[in-house]
Formats: structure tokens, sequence, C-alpha cells
């Protein structure tokens, strides 16, 4: 029934640089396990792999952890929204989301400000479309998208800032 | 009137990040799930598989022996009434109740129980368990063996109102219910003057008829719940609500607890929509946790979310408008046929305000509102972010467009005739609230204190390239390109808070170094509000924002707020809030007078000082904080109420610059321009972000979004993938125009923004795909079939 009486299997990984070992089922979502093992920032609004709330970066890649098997993850390293901040400093992206008013109830921001690291890691200077083109597989009900755009794309202007 | 230049804020009106971002930025705990308790159950529901059955025989034995479960609830368990049951004296069985979230004594009908045998729509609530994990609840739930006589349903209202349909709501117990042997839930009928005899006065009259369909809140968080017993034995409700007060009340009647046992703990919520202005699952979560004694978590599947919540009221409005050759309106008749759905719910409410949100935008004599909301078989209609007022502004919008059409006037320059200023009234409304279906002449209208309408009309047509682009594309489709082109717009009006009902509270309790702790019933649901009710706060303390601590609707610490609806927050709870301070502001004025030594009234507070400007004299707010606790020992702390016995309208005038393809029929939209008056903005880009957010989520109602069922009534749409919601890369230009007027009776002048953006894609999508193509499509939404038909390619 729960992890106490069953058989389970040792899932390592590094999650944010560290590394992990976590006693799961085999049919545990990779979301759940985030989730139980107190990754908060992965959300889940589906479980069907349509509204990329539970995004996370699997070797630097977007991925819906809901629509992965914890076990398939094992060896891999992830990066959660919980690494952004580097105490209590935010990340520029963090910053220029509240900045531009791009976050409303939330609940999509951390699979947004994934999609768009990985985006910016890959293109440093992105298009209004390419950012558009990051966030296809992140729904939000509540911003109509416009200004989380904006933001991803104010953080690519202040990272060119800050690294002349 | 402008309000620039009359008063300096330093903090309302300015772009500051919200009081929960970095919070939700950093994805630590915030929404209900993040809050699990040790030793926790899931819970989970069995869903009615027919659209109308009462159950035979339910036998859940082999669900309860089943190792890990730890409670299989049925209608059998439903807890037993104490008292009378409101106005009856005679049923002592069981406790009916509404979910609707709103103020005692509800509106709404009283036609729901806990679980009940008989099932009303599909994935109604067959029985519920709880046990130690998803896997074993889901086990069980197969285990339960129910009978059901299957009986036959309806799932329009023109098929629930036919003699001999089947009867929905046939049990003895149920009240508030206007007609049940009819169906009928709900319905109004209001009239100004007299419509018949504005109809013979006009030189020309249109009917038409619209049709708004099932559409979906689609909030990104799922409906929510985690109950407990605390140490105390109080029962302990965190959950995903818009309306903590009320469901605390509610859930106290449906499980026969007294109010001051239960908490209720609003935290963040993953957007709300309206959708969570209702009681979906928290009084069956904690029933299982009644009947289990342990931490118990429910949350809905998306499927159930999108098909077994609440969804908009679909509506069939028929229009009927008399004007004269010149544009003066003499009568508008708008009369609406109401899906409600299986139960009442906000059925009494949402339709009122199909009518009384935009019929009193326009300046006309004689007006005629009607509405009756019947039961169907279909999923519960509910609140949604507009609350009736979108389904109403596509019919009189598309209406106006084609009275304007009939007499060769521009739209604009028809609806700048036409419509209200500051100074006219508002006839209907008070005759809906204050005296229900009268018609008595002597009733006063509601004066409209601040109306920026002709400005949102005037510079949304200017953005927006009005004048070029109509002229432009009509000349451009008349050689019948492939790709046609269209401009249309609407104008829109809403309301800021139920008036003379809903009622805020605010405690503000001064910290010794002048920072303070605020706390608010109001319940922010993502838009902002306890940010923009702390700006509010900051800005009469002279303090920065970040000195102002929110602590936000857990019901055990929070004065009493209505909750977040009828786009309140911001003027209602903000008003107590401003009241509040105001206490809080006297406080400081008069110990600092006394420091001092020179008069309260010479004294102003300002930039973390109380400043005696004349006598050249100031003190730190510190210095007088200190003093007033260690000296005088005193806490300063006050509470402040606020109840508006008007809600002022925002304005607004939408316009929508679209394409289309004459081969497939598919609408691209490419530029949407909102000029909005919602008063004093506390903050721009939260305010702006509630428009983009509403025209996307109305944009989605215009063009794609459709609750459809099949002909038992099985939803269709069985989740995200089928039930569409606009992606990033599918939405149009944005321009957004915030048109500031200054409301008398808001504070510092605001006025409502949440819900009015979503009032005008759908009829202002629908004008500009006349223009395009010459044929009003009357059925929403615009699809590429409706569009070919249109077009005579179908």
């Amino acid at each position: 029934m729960s992890l106490r009486t069953r058989e389970t299997i040792k899932l390592k990984l590094k999650i944010n640089g560290e590394d992990n070992c976590f006693a799961i089922l085999p049919g545990d979502r990779l979301s759940t396990v985030l989730r139980r093992e107190g990754y908060l920032s992965v959300k889940t609004g589906c479980y069907t792999g349509d509204c990329g709330t539970c995004t996370v970066l699997l070797d630097g890649q977007p991925i819906v952890s809901c629509l992965m098997l914890a076990a398939q993850a094992q060896g891999s390293s992830l990066t959660t929204v919980e690494a952004l901040a580097q105490g209590s400093e935010l990340h520029l992206l963090q910053k220029a989301f509240l900045d531009e008013g791009a976050v409303q109830c939330g609940f999509c921001t951390p699979g947004m400000l994934l999609s768009a690291l990985a985006l910016l890691r890959r293109v440093p200077h992105p298009s209004e479309e390419q950012v558009r083109e990051a966030f296809s597989g992140n729904l939000c009900r509540c911003t109509g998208y416009e200004r989380p755009v904006r933001a991803v794309l104010k953080a690519a202007a202040a990272t060119e800032e800050s690294s002349k | 009137m402008s309000n620039s230049g009359e008063q300096q804020f330093r903090v309302v009106g300015r772009n500051l990040w919200r009081v929960d971002g970095r919070q939700l930025v950093t994805g630590a705990p915030a929404f209900s799930d993040d809050y699990p308790q040790r030793g926790m159950l899931i819970g989970k529901l069995l869903g009615s598989p027919h659209a109308h059955a009462r159950i035979r025989a339910i036998d859940t034995s082999r669900a309860q022996d089943l190792p890990g479960v730890h409670a299989v609830l049925t209608y059998k368990d439903v807890p037993k009434a104490r008292g009378p049951i409101g106005r009856r004296t005679d049923l002592f069985n069981r406790v009916p109740y509404t979910r609707a979230g709103q103020d005692y004594p509800e509106p709404s009908p009283w036609d729901y129980f806990l679980l009940d045998d008989k099932m009303r729509h599909i994935g109604d609530r067959v029985a519920a368990v709880a046990a130690e994990s998803e896997e074993v609840a889901d086990q069980a739930l197969k285990l339960i063996q129910v009978d059901y006589e299957v009986l036959p349903a309806v799932f329009t209202p023109e098929e629930a109102l036919k003699t001999g349909a089947p009867v929905i709501h046939n049990e003895p117990d149920v009240i508030y219910v206007k007609d049940p042997q009819r169906n009928v839930c709900s319905g109004v009928d209001v009239q100004v003057r007299d419509v018949q005899a504005g109809f013979a006065q006009a030189e020309l009259v249109l009917e038409h008829s619209y049709y708004s369909q099932r559409v979906q809140h689609a909030q990104m968080e799922l409906h929510t719940a985690i109950s407990y017993f605390d140490e105390h034995e109080r029962l302990v409700v965190i959950c995903s609500t818009q309306v903590p007060f009320h469901l605390r009340r509610q859930l106290a009647r449906a499980l026969g607890l007294s109010i001051g046992r239960i908490r209720v703990i609003k935290p963040r919520i993953g957007g709300g929509f309206g959708g969570k202005q209702e009681m979906v699952i928290e009084d069956i979560c904690a029933a299982l946790t009644v009947a289990t004694h342990r931490p118990v978590r429910l949350e809905l599947s998306r499927f159930e979310d999108l098909t077994a919540a609440r969804s908009r009221h679909p509506m069939r409005i028929r229009v009927k408008t008399g004007l004269k050759r010149d544009g003066t309106l003499i009568a508008n008749e708008m009369i609406a046929l109401v899906d409600a759905g299986a139960y009442g719910s906000h059925s009494p409410t949402v339709p009122t305000n199909t009518g009384n949100k935009n019929l009193p935008r326009y300046r006309c004599p004689n007006v005629h509102y009607q509405f009756e909301a019947v039961y169907t078989n279909l999923p519960v209609s509910g609140a949604m972010r507009g609350y009736g007022t979108p389904q109403g502004s596509f019919a009189l919008e598309c209406q106006m467009d084609e009275a304007a059409e009939a007499i060769g006037m521009d739209p604009v320059e028809f609806r700048l005739k036409t419509t209200v200023r500051s100074g006219d009234l508002d006839e209907l409304s008070p005759r809906i609230y204050e005296v229900g279906s009268s018609d008595s002449a002597e009733i006063e209208g509601w004066p409209i204190a601040s109306c920026g309408l002709q400005e949102c009309l005037q510079r949304g047509a200017e953005a927006s390239g009005w004048s070029e682009k109509r002229q432009a594309y009509a000349a451009y489709n008349a050689d019948k390109p492939l790709i046609r082109k269209g401009i249309g717009m609407a104008c829109l009006s809403q309301g800021s808070g139920v008036a003379g009902i809903d009622q805020a509270n605010a405690t503000i309790k001064l910290n010794e170094d002048g920072s303070v702790i605020l706390f608010i019933g109001a319940a922010d649901i993502g838009t902002g509000g306890d940010t923009v009710i702390a700006q509010i706060v900051a800005e009469v303390l002279g303090l920065d924002l970040e000195e102002v601590i929110v602590y936000a609707a857990d019901t055990d610490l929070v004065p009493f707020d209505s909750g977040a609806y009828a786009s309140s927050t911001t003027y209602v709870s903000g008003n107590a809030a401003l009241n509040a301070a105001n206490r809080v502001k006297a406080d400081i004025l008069k110990i600092a007078a006394e420091l001092l030594e020179v008069a309260q009234a010479e004294l102003r507070l300002a930039d973390h000082q109380v400043i005696a400007a004349q006598a050249d004299k100031r003190l730190s707010l510190q210095e007088v904080t200190m003093h007033a606790t260690y000296v005088l020992k005193e806490q300063i702390e006050h509470t402040a109420s606020f109840v508006s016995p008007v809600s002022p309208p925002p304005f607004a005038a939408q316009f929508a610059d679209i394409e289309v393809d004459s081969e497939t029929g598919q609408i691209r939209v490419v530029e949407f321009v909102t000029a909005v008056d919602a008063g004093t903005i506390v903050n721009p880009p939260l305010a702006i972000g509630q428009v983009e957010g509403g025209v996307a989520m109305g944009l989605g109602q215009a063009l794609i979004e459709e609750l459809v069922f099949d002909e038992r009534g099985r939803p269709l749409n069985k989740g995200l993938i089928d039930y569409k919601i606009f992606k990033a890369t599918q939405m149009p230009k944005f321009k957004t125009i915030l048109v500031e007027t200054y409301e008398p009776t808001g504070p510092f002048g605001v006025k409502a923004i949440a819900e009015i953006p979503i009032d005008g894609p759908a009829p202002a999508v629908a004008n500009a795909l006349k223009h395009a193509i010459g044929t009003r499509v009357f059925e929403l939404p615009l699809t590429p079939e409706r569009v070919l038909r249109a077009l005579d390619k179908m």
C-alpha cells in the first residue's frame, strides 16, 4: 500500500546539483516522487502532460515530469526551480517575472521559469517568437502569456547588459 | 475626471512586486497541496456513469474490506439534520444545502445533499472513499457495486421545460427552488417603463437570438482540499477556495458542526475565475475526515474538474431593440433562457447580471429583462469570471452593431451617441436588487458617479486604427480574397462588488517599529488582491510596501470578508483596509500631537515620519510607536468594515482586428485593443495582467472553447488535450490603455478591473467577423464550421 509495506526500488539521481537516493514504487510518476521528497515547485495540474506545470529540466531539457516514471530518471540530473535563487538573491528570470507582472496565481510559474531557463541557455538572445515557442508546453490561464514573454525578453536583455 | 496632479501617491499607482511574489517564483510551499499532513489518507469520489439515475442498491462491503481502506461513504451515511431546515419545519431527515459561496441567506436553491441516492449528471457524487494510497482508493472505487435505475434525462432547457419532461429535483426536501416540477430553478422579470410602448414608438425594430456555450474555468490548480482535526479537535480545512467564510458556514451546515469548530485556511490559489466560489469538494473531503478521524487529501482529476465541477451557464438570449433612424434608442429587451445544469448553484444570480451589467450601459428609456434558469442533466453551471455578463454582452453588443448597421451609422459613433455618461442613472439594477420584479416608477436609479466610457471608445478607436481599417478592410474584402479582414468592437460595463451585500473587514496591528500586520479576509486567488490592499494601507500610513505584512484568509486569524467574487477585492476589501488604516493613522497622529505639542490637524504622516510642517517639527514613525508601546503601554490596533450601497461600474471598449481564411473558416485575431476605465490604478502591471488574461480567456470563449456532450450526456472533453485553451504561440498582439477616472466611493478612486476584460472578446470578434465576411454568426464559439456555413461553403 505505502512505501513502508511495499517492495521498493532505489532511485539515485542528482537534483539541483545534489546526489539523492529515494525509495520509490515501480509505478511512481517522477512528479509524484519529486513532490513527495519536498520539491514543491513541481506542480501537477493534469497528470496527462498537457498543462506543463510539472516541467523540470532533465539533463538540461524541459520535460513534463508527470509523464515520466520516476524509475526512468535513474542516474539522471534534474533541475527544479528551487535551484534558481542563490540564497536570498533571486535569479534574473525570477526578478524579471516580478518586475513585469508575469506572475498571477503563480501555479504555472515554476514550469515557465524552467522552460525559459532552458531556452536562454540554448539561445541567449531569443526572438519573441522563440520565447513563445519555448512556452508552448506551458499552459497559463491567468496572464495571456504577454507578461511572461516580456519578462523573458527583459531577462535576456539584462544578461546581455551584465555580460558587457 | 482625471486624478493626475490632484494627489501625489507614494505607493499607490506604482509598479511594485507582489507581496507573495518571492514565494511564488521560488516554488516555496504556497498552494493547498503543498501542506500535506502526517498520516494523511487519499480521498476519491465515485462519479455517476448515468446522467439521470436512482440508486436501487449499493454494496460497499468489498471496498470496505480492502486492506488500506478507511472509509466508504454513500447517501446512507449523510448526517441527519438537528433542527428545522430553512423555512420548513417538517423535514428533519437530511440536510439540504447550496454549495454556491454567497452571503447568508444564500439566494441559491438548497437542492444539494452531501451524498444522495439520485444522480443528476454524469460525474455526480455516488460515493466517497478514503484510503492509504491513491492506488488503493482507486481499487476501492472499482469494488463498489451499484445497481442503478436509469431515468430519462434532458440536456437542454427547451427539452426540460416540455410538459412531461423528467423532473430533475422531484425530491420533497429541496427548498428555495422556483418551480421544481417544471424544472425551473430561478427567474427574474423586471421592466423599466414600458418596452411595448417603446417598440410602438420606434422607427425600426430589430430582433435576434444569440447563443453562448458552456465553457470552463480550466484554472491550472485542480480543486484540492486537505482536512484534518487539529490537537484541539477542531476541523481544519486547507483548500483552494475564493470564499473562506462562506465555505466555513456551509461546511458547518453540511456536516452538522458548529461554525466555531471549523477553521478554513486559504493559502495561495492556483486560479479561481469563479470556479472556486463554490464548495465543490470541501464538504465531502471533511466528511471523510469526520468518518476516519484522519487527515484526508482530496484532489479532483482534470477530467472531474472539467466535467463535474462548475462551468459557465449556456444561454440563449433573444434581444429586441427599438430605435430611431438618428440612432436614438427607444426600447431594449433581453429574454434569456439559461441552462442551470443539475443543481441550482449560482443560477438565481448569474443570469441577473446578464441583464443588469449590460443593459444600463445604454441610454434607453424602456428596458425589459427577463430570464428563466432551467435544470438539465448536465454539469452544474456556476460562477465564472464575468458572472453572466459575457453572455449578455455577446448578445447586446452584437445587437448594437446590427442596430448601427441598420441605420447606416459607424458602430463606434453609435456607441458614443447612445452610451451612458457620468451622472446618468442605472434604473435597472435597483429594480432587481431592491424590489425584485416590480416595475414601480418611483424607484430611484443608482447614479453612475465615474464614467470614462467615451474616452475608452475614443482612445481605443484611435489605438486600433479603427476608422482607417474599417474603410480599408471593406475595400479590400470587396474582391472576395482568400483571407478576409475585419475589425470589430464592443463596449462593456461590469460592477465593483455586490451592492449592499458584500462585506469586508480589515484589522491592522501596529508593530513598535512602525511596520504593520494587516489581517484581511479577502481571498487573493492570483489576482494580486493582497498586494493592492497592502499598497492602499502603505499609502495611508506612509510606509513602504514591504512594511505591510499581510495575513489573508485564515478564518481563525482574520476578520470576516465575503470573499473574492464580483470584482470586489480592491474596491470592497480595499475600502475596509483604507478605513482601518485611517483609524490607525488617527491614533498615531494623536500621540504625535501630544509629543510635538502641536494641534493634530497640523500633522501629516508621510515617508515614515509625522510632520508638523508649520512648526517645522517632526518625529519618526518609530519614535511614536515605541512611545505608544513602552510609555503609554498601548497596542495600536483597529478593525474597520466596509459595505457599499453601490457597485460602481468600470467601463471598457475593446477592438478586435482579425483575419478570416475563407476556405478553412479559420479566424486569426491579429491585434486586440482594450481601453478600460477602472478608476485609479493601484498597480499597473497587475492591472494590465488582469486585462490581458481576461482577453485571452474571452478569446477562448469566442473561438475555441466548449464543453460538449454526447446524446447520453457524457462529456467528450476528457482533459486539456481536448478542452483546448490558447497557448503562448496563439495570442494576438495586445494593446491595453488604462483610462484613469476617479471613483469617489473607491479607495483612492479605484474601481474594479478583474472581470470586465472577458466581456468584450466574443462580441468584438463576432462583429469583426461580420465586417470581414458580411454575414453574422449568432452562436459561440465562432468555429471554422460555423464560419464556413455563414459563407455558404458547408
